[in-house]
């Protein structure tokens, strides 16, 4: 890339700009570094200090998605798109064809639901190396409805050919997967929750690869393959079970697609049952995916645990999650009565 | 930004060769509508002349380095016009002209609408109508970011114009101020149903794309002197205000059967009406017969 030779960052930034964060404060106890979507503009700024394709846009969410971060260390290769989700998307592959790798985020309702067909015909197919974000994703937007609720998106985005579909346990594994993202070929969806998922991976997990589930915990009776936002529910419940004498295995299945169906296999071979627990709907997703591997091997127990084809009731996120059973007292519940189906 | 240079081969063609090319984009229009069995010809009939103006005369492109980092980008938005695009790029030197013998045939890379991963001079793949003035936003931006002079064209069909997106695109670009990024829309009054007017009005498009900050010039599609003017006059990359040429044409100009015709849109031509429209563009363009609306 040849340097632009001017200052050119008010041409892409709108009169609001100047405002400003206030520094990122913690929430309900959980330390501001540990939020996923409070370090994406951070860690993107980071990425683009040394690789000048990076670039990053927004629908007018640069506050919601924390890439005003960016924005303030890159102002010149940040470009608010105003309330125009597609146009982003779109252009985001324009600009991926010249050589640039975006970083697109917005709501994951906007960001893959409304954005699917940009998505699929000007990212996907063409191979554009688009990185679209989908922040409060799931139920996690609470009451604001099911208008502002992705329950869907990994079910149609799982769909698209030549697409990754990647979610994030917790700020850390979201570095990874944006280190890792940019040099990965193709075009990606990354998947967010609201920006307050407790910690599980205590630093960046070095060994990062698209494609390859992570094994939390190992165990014989139970394996609960989990992704996103659940990866920590199931972490606790899986802790809770052993102390009941229970030797449950944990998987964090990050990517979405390409899906590890050997770590599934080795699952169902290894392990007597398998729980597949996403902030999503049982259709299509994480469940679906993980279903369509076992219909090929040997039976054994399985159970998905989501959201039950059907649109959330409103509420704080966390009642819903009590509600959904989608918390660690829930997925507790769910295991032991997967458990109790195997005795 | 610095004036765009031409590669000296392409440059100052006398209006008959260019008259010739718009020619021979509508009878290989026809050969490869009867390879493949079907095709849109009307919809390319109505482009012909802008087509043989950008690619003969005025992009700045180089045939033997489709991926040249400063050529002028040019997004296909009306996808299904590529059935006269493709014989240019072969005419220019992208691919020999023989790959076009098995187009649309099982494997081929050549299909309605064009596919940039598979095809040297398709600057972007299309065929979703409404998308292509959000990729060419994309380019002009990526353009002013890397610091090129290079110019972003978007050949838009009026159909399409009902797509929301294009406002999206329109209305950012104007945010924006992409002056390198230029407008073409082929104007040709119909969509599928009937036309624009009564499926869905477009018009008035001056005064809308005016009313999105864009410089709006409203010529005749098919008259290449002026055409070439038009082109000739575009500013430079830059900041200012993006340019739209509204190019008023006719669907299926050429044969005089297929004028302002809603009979023509697609499909395939067989037997006395291949060979009328094959006699007709031989013998040129003529005065119209049909009223234009």
């Amino acid at each position: 890339m040849g340097a632009a030779g001017q200052d050119q960052s008010t041409l892409f930034r709108g009169d609001n700009n100047e405002l400003r964060l206030k520094d990122a404060k913690s929430v309900r106890g959980t330390p501001a570094r540990a939020m996923p979507a409070f370090i994406l503009g951070e860690e993107l700024a980071d990425l683009a200090e040394t690789d000048p394709r990076i670039v990053v846009a927004t629908a007018d969410l640069a506050n919601s998605s924390r890439t005003r971060d960016f924005a303030n260390r890159h102002p010149h290769r940040f470009i608010d798109f105003g309330i125009a989700e597609r146009n982003m998307i779109t252009a985001a592959a324009g600009m991926a064809s010249c050589g640039f790798v975006p970083y697109v985020a917005t709501f994951a309702s906007f960001a893959a639901i409304l954005g699917a067909e940009a998505l699929k015909t000007d990212c996907a197919y063409p191979r554009m190396k688009v990185r679209v974000i989908g922040h409060h994703s799931g139920i996690s937007m609470g009451f604001y409805g099911t208008s502002h609720h992705s329950t869907e998106d990994l079910g149609m985005m799982r769909t698209i050919a030549d697409l990754t579909v990647v979610c994030a346990a917790d700020a850390n594994q979201l570095r990874a997967i944006l280190r890792a993202s940019v040099d990965h070929p193709g075009a990606m969806y990354i998947r967010l929750g609201r920006g307050r998922d407790a910690e599980v991976y205590g630093e960046v997990p070095a060994d990062f690869t698209f494609g390859r589930a992570v094994m939390l915990r190992d165990g014989a009776d139970l394996t609960i393959i989990a992704t996103g936002s659940q990866v920590h529910a199931a972490l606790v419940a899986a802790d809770r079970l052993a102390g009941e004498g229970r030797s449950v295995r944990v998987l964090d299945m990050h990517t979405i697609k390409p899906l590890d169906a050997d770590a599934v296999r080795a699952a169902a071979r290894e392990t007597r049952a398998i729980l597949t627990v996403e902030e999503h709907n049982v259709i299509g997703g994480l469940g679906s995916a993980v279903a369509e591997v076992l219909v090929e091997e040997e039976r054994i127990p399985f159970r998905r645990h989501g959201i039950m084809d059907e649109f959330s009731l409103i509420g704080p996120p966390t009642a819903l999650y009590a509600h959904y059973r989608l918390d660690a007292e829930g997925v507790i519940a769910v295991a032991g009565e997967l458990l109790l189906e195997v005795n | 930004m610095s004036v765009q240079s031409q590669p000296a081969d392409r440059r100052n063609f006398p209006e008959a060769y260019l008259a010739d090319r718009a020619r021979f984009i509508r009878l290989e229009t026809l050969r490869l509508t009867r390879i493949a069995g079907a095709g849109h010809y009307s919809s390319t009939f109505s482009a012909a002349e802008l087509f043989a103006a950008l690619y003969y005369a005025h992009l700045r492109i180089d045939p033997a380095n489709p991926k040249w980092e400063d050529r002028d980008r040019f997004v296909l938005s009306k996808g299904h016009a590529a059935i006269g695009l493709y014989p240019v790029l072969a005419d220019l030197g992208f691919y020999p002209a023989s790959k076009l013998d098995d187009f649309t045939r099982l494997g081929s890379p050549f299909g309605d609408h064009p596919d940039m991963k598979k095809i040297p001079g398709i600057d972007f793949s299309s065929g979703s109508l409404g998308h292509g003035l959000s990729i060419a936003l994309g380019m002009a931006l990526a353009g002013r970011m890397a610091g090129r002079d290079y110019r972003t064209y978007c050949m838009l069909g009026d159909g399409e114009l009902n797509e929301g997106q294009i406002w999206e695109a329109a209305m950012a670009a104007g945010h924006f101020k992409l002056q390198g990024l230029i407008g073409i829309v082929d104007r040709n009054q119909l969509s599928i149903d009937g036309p624009t007017e009564k499926v869905m009005s477009v018009e008035p498009l001056v005064d809308r794309f005016a009313a999105f900050g864009w410089d709006v010039t409203r010529i005749d599609g098919h008259d290449l002197p002026t055409i070439l003017a038009t082109l000739a006059a575009l500013k430079s990359a830059g900041e200012g205000k993006p340019q739209m040429i509204i190019a008023d044409t006719i669907k299926g100009r050429g044969v005089k059967y297929m004028e302002l015709s809603l009979d023509w849109h697609v499909g395939n031509l067989v037997g006395a009406d291949y060979d009328s429209a094959w006699a007709e563009i031989e013998a040129g363009l003529q005065p119209l017969e049909r009223e234009v609306s």
